[in-house]
């Protein structure tokens, strides 16, 4: 009895935080994930604004990395996952259409939670994604590391060097590495998948900064288990369980009172 | 209780170093003695003429070296040339398209490869490799053949040495971690450009290294080769030609023909001439992927 008040209580929740359709970016209909028999996302629905940052939290394990891989089509690299239901990019349904799946992901830049520099030089990594899109104009190429290095506050640092392997940077420097990376390909989406867990907090205070400074031009998904950044950062929270989205809204009402207990013990207890 | 610990400790460190020492050792153990053996050709010809003269003649006291160093790098570089893209193109295949249901499939395989005595490698090339060449290969490229020649065993060989370079591409391309691939395909590439610019790129010295592993392991083979490459003095470069690398030279006449003066010290000085190509390749090697990890 008290699950299905909570699960109704829940659909009452979701339709009335829900973001109005029209500022909505991405959007999420009845999204499942199986592996194997072990059902990962259950029945997702969400819908993300556009230039904010929305913030996913929850326990580990509930799928909140699962959610993101299927929103740029990582999940195609699994081949034990089958994934159903649709999330529509603007108005493309990119799972149940023939998509130009490179063009798609080039369209949501990833941050993952430890960074990964290609097996490259600093210029090459940030170079990568445009040589990708077909730029050959060197001058061009030129003039786009260097904006999105400095839109990541690594120009300076990386300015003299630009030709050394990305790999002997510090990590939070390869982490901004891979941030001017990702935008150098003009994402409309960035997925941060826990971008600071593994750094210092100075660095992370950095990502922390950009990230605000980026809702101008883009929409951001944070994954986070630190309930302080969801805190600092969150527009629009999204607090997901056992592979089932809780409950939605913004942070002032999610936070301020949450109304299931799920999120009520996971605040108490993050807290 | 302790001072019985403390002895422990230091007994332990003794048979660590001890081990490695032994280690180090045995090689230079195996060049010295080789060498003594065959000081005593050096006394009538010099180290050049050995090497580099094509005359063998034995009954007159000619030992010239330079066929069989050309056979056994012949016969190495077309099994290379065979081993290297199919186990490049396997290995990725495998570590990066497949299931991973068929790397459980596969690792048996190629275990049973790997495990397989010389000499059926050495039967299965009479039986089914020089019919081949001697058939069909030879008459294709508009030449005649025996079927014993540099082609039959460098395939017999690039065969043997699948497995062993097809493993080690394997466990290096499985190092990949799962992100970088995933951070290259949402920058936009293909999964073939994740590939080559990550897997491979990322890879230079495991890649050499495992090549490295294959060629040294072709280049010492000897019962399989000898087997089907027809062993007769020959510097012609035909690969439907016969050729007789060293490791055969030595297998065929060890303990025979005792009677010609200074043959034992010319059968002692071609194993002490494939002990040196076989670490100037292992030096070859460490050299390249010393020079792609500092790339």
């Amino acid at each position: 009895m008290e699950l299905i008040e909570t699960k109704t209580n829940n659909k009452v929740l979701a339709s009335k935080q829900i973001v109005s359709e029209a500022s909505s970016i991405l959007r999420v209909k009845d999204l499942n994930v199986f592996a194997g028999h072990h059902h990962i996302l259950k029945n997702v629905e969400l819908e993300i604004p556009r230039n904010k940052i929305t913030v996913l939290i929850g326990p580990s394990g509930c799928g909140k990395t699962t959610l993101l891989k299927c929103i740029n089509k990582l999940t195609d690299l699994y081949k034990e996952l089958k994934v159903s239901g649709s999330i529509f990019i603007d108005k493309d349904d990119i799972l149940n259409t023939d998509t130009n799946i490179p063009a798609l992901r080039q369209k949501m830049g990833l941050l993952s939670q430890r960074p990964y520099p290609l097996p490259v030089s600093i210029y090459k990594n940030v170079a990568y994604g445009l040589k990708l899109k077909g730029v050959r104009d060197k001058k061009l190429i030129d003039f786009s590391v260097e904006k999105h290095l400095r839109e990541v506050g690594l120009w300076e640092e990386v300015k003299n060097r630009l030709n050394s392997p990305a790999t002997r940077l510090s990590i939070g420097q390869q982490q901004r590495l891979c941030l001017a990376r990702g935008l150098a390909v003009k994402p409309s989406i960035i997925l941060a998948d826990e971008p600071t867990s593994s750094l210092d907090p100075i660095s992370s205070k950095i990502i922390e900064n950009l990230f605000k400074d980026l809702t101008k031009h883009y929409t951001i998904i944070l994954v986070t288990h630190v309930l302080r950044q969801a805190i600092r950062l969150a527009d629009h929270v999204i607090f997901m369980n056992d592979g089932e989205i809780i409950e939605q809204g913004s942070p002032e009402i999610l936070f301020k009172s949450p109304k299931t207990e799920q999120l009520r013990a996971y605040l108490v207890d993050g807290n | 209780m302790q001072i019985r610990r403390i002895f422990l400790d230091k007994v332990n460190g003794f048979w660590m170093v001890f081990s490695m020492i032994t280690i180090l050792i045995i090689p230079f153990i195996i060049g010295v003695g080789l060498y003594l053996k065959a000081a005593p050709l050096f006394e009538n010809q010099s180290l050049l003429k050995l090497i580099f003269s094509s005359s063998w003649a034995p009954s007159t006291g000619e030992f010239g070296f330079w066929p069989f160093i050309t056979g056994s790098l012949y016969v190495t570089l077309l099994s290379f040339l065979f081993t290297a893209p199919v186990c490049l193109f396997a290995a990725i295949y495998l570590t990066q398209f497949s299931s991973p249901g068929l790397i459980r499939v596969m690792h048996p395989v190629i275990d049973v490869l790997a495990g397989l005595p010389s000499v059926i490698y050495g039967v299965w090339g009479i039986l089914v490799i020089v019919p081949f060449v001697s058939d069909y290969a030879a008459p294709f490229f508009g030449t005649s053949s025996s079927g014993y020649s540099v082609l039959s065993g460098g395939i017999v060989l690039a065969v043997m040495c699948i497995p062993y370079t097809l493993n080690m591409l394997i466990e290096v391309f499985n190092t990949v971690p799962n992100g970088l691939k995933e951070a290259s395909l949402s920058l936009g590439a293909t999964m073939w450009e994740s590939v080559k610019h990550v897997v491979i790129r990322g890879n230079y010295p495991g890649i050499i290294s495992a090549y490295g592993l294959g060629i040294a392991k072709a280049f010492g083979e000897t019962i399989a080769v000898m087997m089907v490459v027809g062993n007769m003095v020959n510097t012609s470069g035909n690969p439907f030609e016969a050729a007789y690398p060293l490791p055969a030279l030595i297998a065929n006449n060890y303990g025979e023909m005792l009677s010609i003066p200074m043959y034992n010290a010319a059968l002692m000085f071609a194993a002490f001439l494939l002990f040196i190509i076989i670490l100037m390749i292992n030096l070859f090697f460490r050299y390249l992927i010393h020079k792609t990890k500092r790339q």
